[in-house]
């Protein structure tokens, strides 16, 4: 397999940083990078693609003290080791980049949190995506299951088509770190929407329950906060397959979270939001009307949960009128429930009930 | 051990109050028998207290004996147990000018012998209440009594066996006899055996011994403890503290029983000359006014003055303006000596810093002349996690006892040391932190809290200018604080040009396949300073080598000068170079650098030879002809210097670009934190 064109531009892109760096020094400058600065303060909605990205607040990386030096010297290590990649055709681990730093001089990272910092930063410099990089995260994506066909080309280079309902077992298809076209293309769609699912537990319970047959939808664990994979084949799944998203959640302030993350984008990933937020995502629930309407077991909100809420009142992503009222009443309750306690009704209650009663409110079933 | 005179001093003012109680309601028992049944008023409460007040009694005399006869004072002690429990056989042997054969037997034998308690005048022996004391508390607690030798000038030494006859408050003397002391031209040695607990730590023999060297560099200390352990607390200079001179009393700092003594012991004739002749600063006109405000006639006999007299008296002094007393009777330690007391006893403990001692200029304090002195050490192996240490002296005596109730502890606990980059809570209390603190009062009359005197009272003026001094100390403590802050960011900077950028310019060139780029406008660029790096180390000769390596960090050729203030005794001909300009009369010296280009460094070298030689801080090193802000490990010229700095007067438009780089890096900083912050928020 040859190089791309669009490795081609990776590579060209992180040599970028490269020539800034020597230019600078060899005009006798003290070297330093721009980025975007990645706080909620530099956060803005982007009308055109319906999504949060980074504003214009710009952050410089200057090699005058020894924070700036050793991350600039980090990054050319880490740009020559991404080159080699690209050239080699392999791929790494964020966690196996940290070890393999280890002859990187003063560049060495002392943690693997400053490895996965900096490819983010690689990322808002290069406007690449970590995947071009061929970085890895830790954990795969998640499971889904459902009427789905895609071709995925494996390691060898073999294209594999895929059913994730008939050619999986009852795991489901495991989305892979990379879900670009290159590697999964989506050949047909059976399901009429996407439902992604919080907890390991309720996604079973959906599967056992046959609900992907039943109301003839494509099941997606997101597995607590969603892997950037997970949430950019969502994305695809809308926008190339034309399929509506739902998203069903704990009802808690982490999830409010969990969803913000999928349909406008994370704080942490705002460069990328474009690639990877689904604006047209909708939430499910639990809701703090469900917890009261469904009568449903919960639990006393914590002071971390408060705090957590106040400061989601602040946060311009939540800044409408439904997560104001939702984020208000549950504040004013003072409870929060998780979506398994829908069990109190009998395990059949969330398929045969509480979804498509839902769903039929939002328009997903008729 | 005693001169005559010395004896006289002995025990005088707690005496006086007592005395006169004793006078009154307990004429049937002596002195003595009032001591013995009350042995915590000398300072005899504890067993282990007794044992160190006797070596303090003794040592204390030897060393005031000495500095009286202008001898270098050589003191050696030895504690050893005896086969009988808790008890203790004591040497302590000086090379003072000796004691004349038939006073010996008054001078150890007698409580009170010859107290003239109205001299004036800063010595050790008016904190204690005397070697008669602790010859009396030996013969009570063993039954064993002292012996005593001494040899004076003449030839023959003289040795007896003396105790005190608690009864009739005399000496009883036996074997009385003379004897030849080889290769002894005078001094004196007593032993006597005492009932008493050993203990180590900070209320110990050697803890007292060590304390008692700092504030005196001049006497040669020898102590064998009673392990057999050895310990020599060496000289650390020849040089003899001034002495002391005696003063008359100001009838301010004086009560009414003071006043009556004097009153019925001067050989004035009348009320009149009393007045003008046996206090100081006493003018005719004065005495006038005073007899006139109090209606006492001029021309009485000073006899007749009783009680009601001495308080009208007191009464028309307070309305009486009159001089302060001389203050050039005391015998401060001074600012040098004191440092080189704390460097020789503490050199152990490898200390960082030693602020500029503080010397404050006399005051008068309830009639009485009064010098503070104040020092502190820092940093090196001094424990950093504990309460800093509180070394308190008066009259160079160390203070073990009752440090609660001391003013000086007071004046301490009251400063807010956080200002001073010592941790404190609260900003009050002893602060923690690796640090000494050294206080010394001198005086005439120390006010002290009670006959124990083991604390100094908490008088306001004490108070306020133990602060004073404490504060300036402080504030030197800071700025050396500061400047190593200063110096540490700057190392940081090191590390960025000397290690890390040089990598960063490798790899960026071996990735493009370019040359390795030329960093030296760059680094000149992040450092953008001079560089001043002391560097000092003593050989086995004693000679003391001054290295300074400057640096021009800057992107432009510098000429500049530097500056120090050397101990003039200790030069040799290494002070000579073609950079030294100048080395006035007090040791200020000037050399001068020019068109030191960029990236380039030169040296400076000299020696110091002689004694103090080591006082000398490498680090007070001054620098002219520069901008401040740019000159690291050197001190802008002090405007009070005398020497007038070099014409040169460049302040780059760079250093303005720097402030705001340095703004910018903080934003960053406060971003990427708030980075950090969020990232928790979205992780759940």
């Amino acid at each position: 397999m040859t190089i791309t064109e669009k490795q081609k531009k990776v590579t060209e892109e992180l040599l970028n940083i490269v020539k800034s760096i020597y230019t600078q020094l060899d005009d006798g400058q003290i070297p330093h990078l721009e980025l975007a600065l990645r706080s909620k303060k530099n956060i803005k909605f982007d009308p055109q693609k319906n999504v949060w990205i980074y504003g214009d607040m710009t952050t410089s990386r200057s090699a005058k003290k020894i924070k700036g030096a050793t991350l600039m010297l980090r990054t050319l290590y880490m740009v020559d080791f991404i080159r080699d990649m690209i050239e080699n055709q392999h791929s790494s681990t964020l966690r196996e980049m940290y070890y393999i730093s280890e002859g990187w001089g003063n560049g060495k990272f002392h943690n693997q949190d400053e490895s996965n910092l900096l490819a983010e930063d690689l990322e808002v410099i290069t406007h690449c995506m970590r995947e071009d990089f061929r970085l890895r995260p830790e954990e795969d994506g998640a499971r889904v299951i459902g009427d789905l066909t895609l071709i995925e080309t494996d390691r060898k280079g073999k294209r594999k088509t895929i059913n994730c309902r008939d050619d999986v077992g009852d795991s489901g298809y495991n989305i892979p770190y990379n879900v670009e076209k290159d590697k999964v293309e989506i050949k047909s769609v059976g399901a009429d929407f996407v439902i992604a699912i919080e907890t390991g537990g309720m996604f079973d319970r959906l599967v056992e329950n046959a609900f992907d047959e039943q109301s003839n939808a494509l099941l997606v664990h997101l597995k607590g906060q969603p892997a950037r994979s997970t949430r950019r084949f969502i994305k695809r799944l809308n926008e190339e397959a034309g399929l509506p998203v739902v998203v069903f959640t704990d009802g808690d302030p982490w999830s409010f979270r969990i969803f913000a993350s999928v349909a406008y984008g994370a704080i942490k990933t705002a460069h990328i939001s474009e690639y990877l937020a689904t604006p047209a995502a909708e939430y499910v629930g639990i809701t703090s009307s469900d917890i009261l309407n469904y009568d449903l077991p919960s639990d006393k909100l914590t002071e971390k949960d408060v705090d957590a809420l106040k400061s989601e009142l602040k946060d311009p992503r939540f800044n409408d009128e439904f997560w104001r009222s939702e984020i208000e009443a549950m504040l004013e309750m003072g409870k929060k429930a998780e979506q398994q306690a829908l069990a109190k009704y009998g395990l059949d209650f969330v398929t045969d009930t509480y979804l498509p009663e839902k769903l039929s409110q939002m328009g997903i079933l008729l | 051990m005693h001169s005559e005179d010395n004896a006289n001093n002995t025990g005088i003012s707690p005496m006086k109050g007592l005395a006169s109680t004793l006078a009154g309601k307990q004429q049937e028992i002596s002195i003595t028998e009032f001591f013995e049944k009350n042995k915590h008023i000398l300072g005899f409460d504890s067993q282990s207290k007794a044992l160190l007040i006797g070596i303090k009694e003794a040592v204390d005399n030897a060393l005031d004996a000495c500095e009286e006869a202008g001898v270098l004072p050589e003191i050696s002690v030895l504690l050893e147990r005896t086969d009988e429990e808790d008890e203790f056989h004591v040497v302590v042997e000086d090379n003072g000018p000796g004691i004349v054969h038939h006073m010996m037997p008054n001078v150890f034998g007698r409580l009170l012998f010859g107290s003239r308690f109205h001299a004036r005048r800063q010595s050790r022996g008016q904190q204690g209440i005397g070697i008669s004391a602790t010859v009396m508390y030996g013969n009570i607690t063993t039954g064993k009594p002292a012996r005593v030798m001494s040899k004076t000038d003449e030839d023959v030494a003289w040795v007896m066996d003396i105790s005190v006859d608690t009864k009739k408050n005399r000496p009883e003397v036996s074997n009385d006899q003379p004897f030849i002391w080889p290769g002894k031209d005078h001094g004196t040695r007593i032993e006597y055996y005492i009932r008493g607990r050993y203990v180590r730590g900070k209320q110990s023999v050697f803890e007292y011994l060590k304390n008692t060297a700092i504030v005196n560099p001049h006497a040669r200390l020898t102590y064998t403890d009673p392990d057999g352990k050895k310990y020599v607390f060496e000289r650390a200079t020849s040089r003899m503290p001034p002495k002391a001179r005696e003063v008359k009393p100001h009838i301010q700092g004086l009560e009414i029983g003071d006043i009556m003594h004097m009153a019925r012991e001067t050989k004035q004739k009348t009320v009149r000359n009393f007045l003008k002749n046996d206090f100081s600063r006493i003018t005719d006109y004065v005495a006038n006014e005073i007899l006139y405000l109090s209606g006492i006639d001029g021309d009485a006999d000073p006899a007749s003055i009783g009680r009601e007299q001495a308080r009208d008296l007191l009464k028309a002094v307070a309305n009486v303006k009159i001089r302060a007393p001389p203050t050039d009777c005391l015998s401060p330690i001074g600012e040098e000596l004191i440092k080189k007391g704390l460097k020789h006893v503490l050199e152990g403990h490898r200390p960082e810093y030693y602020a500029p001692p503080v010397t404050r200029s006399p005051t008068v304090v309830n009639g009485n002349p009064l010098i503070v002195e104040a020092g502190i050490v820092y940093g090196g192996e001094l424990p950093s996690d504990s309460q800093v240490t509180i070394l308190r002296f008066a009259n160079r005596v160390p203070l073990l006892y009752q440090q609660g109730a001391c003013a000086i502890t007071k004046a301490v606990e009251s400063i807010d040391w956080r200002n001073y980059g010592l941790e404190q809570r609260g900003g009050k209390g002893i602060p923690f932190g690796p640090a000494i603190i050294l206080v010394h009062i001198a005086s005439t009359k120390v006010p002290f809290t009670s006959e124990g005197k083991e604390a100094v009272a908490n008088i306001e003026e004490i108070q306020k200018e133990i602060s004073l001094a404490l504060k300036l100390c402080g504030r030197h403590l800071k700025s050396h604080l500061n400047k190593k802050e200063k110096k540490k960011k700057t190392r940081a900077k090191f590390e960025v040009v000397q290690e890390i950028l040089p990598q960063i310019a490798e790899k960026s060139a071996n990735i493009l396949g370019k040359p390795v780029p030329d960093l030296s406008r760059t680094i000149t660029k992040i450092m953008n300073v001079i560089w001043v790096e002391p560097f000092s180390q003593t050989d086995k000769q004693g000679l003391r080598h001054i290295h300074y390596q400057i640096y021009n960090y800057t992107n432009k050729a510098k000429s500049f000068m530097l500056h120090s203030a050397l101990p003039r005794s200790c030069l040799n001909e290494s002070i000579l170079s073609e950079n030294l300009v100048e080395v006035k009369e007090d040791g200020k010296t000037t050399w001068q650098f020019l068109n030191l280009a960029p990236s380039e460094s030169v040296e400076l070298y000299f020696q110091l030879d002689g004694e103090m030689a080591d006082v000398f801080d490498e680090t007070a090193i001054f620098m002219s002809g520069l901008d401040p802000a740019m000159i690291i490990g050197a001190d802008p010229l002090p405007g009070d210097w005398g020497i007038k700095g070099m014409e040169i007067n460049e302040i780059e438009a760079t250093v303005k670009e720097e402030v705001e780089e340095e703004v910018e890096e903080e934003i960053e900083e406060e971003a990427e934190e708030e980075i950090e912050e969020e990232e928790l928020d979205d992780d759940y």
